[in-house]
């Protein structure tokens, strides 16, 4: 018995081994900051929408719930970060912290909303949850701005030190670092027991039931993570831009979300970034050629990917790394047979 | 008072007959379509066009937005809905907002975005007194119009040969291809049938619902709620679930402005959480 139990530990610990691929990635990133010193901006967008789509991913990718309120705890992560700034606590730390508290509250409380229902269901109610946000957003104006948006936020320099500028070099360095922090814990949580079995109630949540994994305190715990850093990914969007308008809630930004998602693939912990790398600079030369359509194009990416089919696109890099990872394997497995 | 009630029957008739489509494609095909207001945008600006620069009779207008939109239906159903009814809920909602993304910009950019306003012909402007109750000619013409229009299709689901061969291959499409129904085409009819009135819908709403290109994202969370909190069982659920959504939108709008659309979506939030079959639903057998 203890055998199996130290066996299944090894297995379990040499998947969440750090890949080379996997260094390669965040060297990559590093490495962007200081080759596209004028590009920071751009830089920045994608790495706050990286760590939205990330989230978006934890409970899509991995625990399977269709969502189309995302936004909800991005705008109010948002929102909040925002007021708690115009009201006195300029320091944009403790308001990142402030916010990913509140978005993961409103995530625990709407967790038991998803719980019930099938995809249909789901996808109405968070869509709902996310309504609501943006009416509340709208109608309560003297707190939020309303329409014109939140103004007058002054945020305090970065560690008392460094000031936000216009260029967005301290902005670009915040949110990368933020992203890649937030990243640490969100990977070792995927890697852990807990995070397998997310993946066995995706896969069938009334055998996930059986084998005696609480499905419901899985996902309400997972929504609510996901939740918190769907809200830090807000909040580092209000403080970056130094405004937060109703935009941070809106529809549409739901639907963008699910496309970067979807563009990089959903289920592994990198395609929320990738996509958002690729959406990012897709969205910026378009938007330079037909400024006012570009959702056009965006709709037809959305209509091709799905009618080409999603893993042949983005599952392509995933397909080449699983052969690699395969021979790889098959080579391990030769060697302890060896030893045996 | 009656007059609201009125004005509510009538946003909440035609509500029913927008999303009457979807209550097919999406309760009965199990195709999540969020295209569905698309369809009436396009019947919508099809009547402007008509009426408007060409001088075409409101009542032929209606009828030409039904048979464009509807052969726009039966034309996208064969080359790409198709290929989506077995993909997974994420591909069809990826898929359909995919559409509605390219509509809309494709409407902004031939239209521009300004709101549309079809020119009424002047018997519609009058209003009428009624048993003591004041009411638009106009809001008069949609209720008989959708009223006709729910009878005749629960006629037409629940006595013609049409209607059960469609519940057929609903119910399950191998049995049904089995027994020499040719289940493409059905889909293909039912979902022309449904993309017509949704363009109808946005013909005759364009007036009350205002019409620009941000139409099928403003109206979506109407059509869906009236889904699924109507259920798909019958076509009497939707129906009522659109007259109860009408009526409150209304009335709330006039009583209590401040709180807005907010009221709506509680209430659907609440009644999907307590009955996820929706109000007038039975217990899904599948």
């Amino acid at each position: 018995m203890s055998d199996v139990r130290a066996v299944t530990a090894a297995r379990l610990a040499r998947l969440s081994r750090w890949r080379p691929a996997e260094i390669v990635f965040w060297i990559v990133v590093a490495a962007a900051y200081f080759v596209f010193p004028d590009r920071h901006n751009l830089l920045n967008e994608i790495a706050i929408t990286g760590l939205f789509a990330l989230s978006l991913d934890l409970i899509l990718g991995y625990a399977g719930i269709l969502s189309l309120g995302h936004t909800a705890f991005f705008g109010s992560g948002a929102y909040l970060a925002g007021i708690v700034t115009k009201y006195g606590v300029t320091d944009p730390i403790l308001g990142l912290l402030l916010a990913a508290v509140a978005a993961g509250l409103l995530g625990f409380a709407t967790s038991f909303l998803v719980l019930r229902g099938a995809d249909l269901t789901r996808l109405m109610v968070t869509l709902g949850v996310g309504m609501v946000m943006y009416e509340l957003a709208n109608r309560f104006s003297g707190l939020t701005g309303g329409a014109d948006g939140l103004q007058g936020m002054d945020v305090g320099p970065l560690l008392g030190r460094f000031d936000f500028d216009l260029g967005g070099d301290v902005a670009a360095l915040y949110s990368l670092a933020a992203l890649f922090l937030v990243f640490l814990p969100i990977r070792r949580m995927i890697h852990s027991p807990f995070g397998w079995s997310l993946r066995a109630v995706k896969g069938n949540a009334l055998r996930t039931a059986a084998i005696g994994i609480p499905v419901n305190a899985r996902l309400i715990a997972i929504y609510t993570v996901a939740a918190g850093v769907a809200g830090i990914a807000g909040a580092l969007l209000a403080q970056t831009t130094q405004f937060v308008s109703l935009d941070v809630l809106a529809f549409h930004r739901s639907a963008d979300i699910l496309l970067v998602l979807v563009i990089g693939g959903t289920g592994y912990l990198y395609g929320g970034l990738i996509g958002a790398a690729v959406f990012k600079l897709m969205q910026d030369v378009l938007a330079n050629i037909t400024p006012q359509y570009w959702e056009f194009w965006i709709g037809l990416v959305l209509v091709a990917l799905v009618l080409v089919g999603r893993e042949r696109v983005t599952g392509f890099p995933a397909l080449i790394a699983s052969r690699f990872r395969g021979r790889r394997a098959g080579k391990e497995r030769l060697a302890e047979g060896a030893v045996q | 008072m009656l007059t609201l009630l009125l004005d509510g029957v009538a946003y909440g008739m035609l509500l029913f007959v927008l999303a009457c489509g979807l209550a097919v494609t999406l309760g009965l095909m199990n195709l999540v379509n969020l295209a569905h207001g698309a369809f009436a945008m396009v019947g919508g600006y099809v009547t402007v066009a008509l009426v408007n620069r060409m001088g075409v009779p409101f009542f032929a207008g209606l009828v030409l937005a039904f048979i464009a939109t509807a052969l726009l239906g039966a034309l996208l159903e064969r080359t790409l809905y198709v290929h989506i009814y077995a993909k997974s809920h994420l591909d069809q909602v990826l898929f359909s907002i995919g559409l509605v993304f390219m509509a809309m910009a494709a409407v902004d950019y031939t239209q521009g975005s300004q709101q549309q306003f079809v020119e009424l012909p002047a018997m519609l402007r009058t209003r009428f007194e009624m048993f003591g109750v004041s009411i638009g000619a106009y809001r008069l013409l949609i209720i008989v119009v959708c009223g006709v229009i729910a009878i005749g299709l629960q006629y037409v689901l629940t006595r013609t040969r049409f209607g059960s061969r469609l519940r057929a291959a609903v119910d399950d499409p191998r049995v049904a291809r089995g027994l020499g129904i040719n289940v493409g085409v059905v889909f293909a009819v039912a979902f022309a049938a449904g993309s017509g009135l949704a363009g109808l819908g946005g013909a005759l709403g364009a007036e009350i619902l205002g019409l620009d290109p941000g139409f099928p994202i403003k109206f979506m969370i109407y059509f869906l709620i009236v889904v699924t909190v109507g259920g798909t069982a019958s076509i009497t659920g939707p129906f009522l679930a659109s007259l109860l959504l009408g009526i409150a939108d209304v009335a709330g709008k006039y009583y209590v402005p401040a709180l807005g659309a907010f009221v709506i979506y509680t209430v659907m939030i609440v009644v999907l959480i307590w009955r996820p079959q929706g109000l007038f639903g039975r217990a899904a057998t599948r």
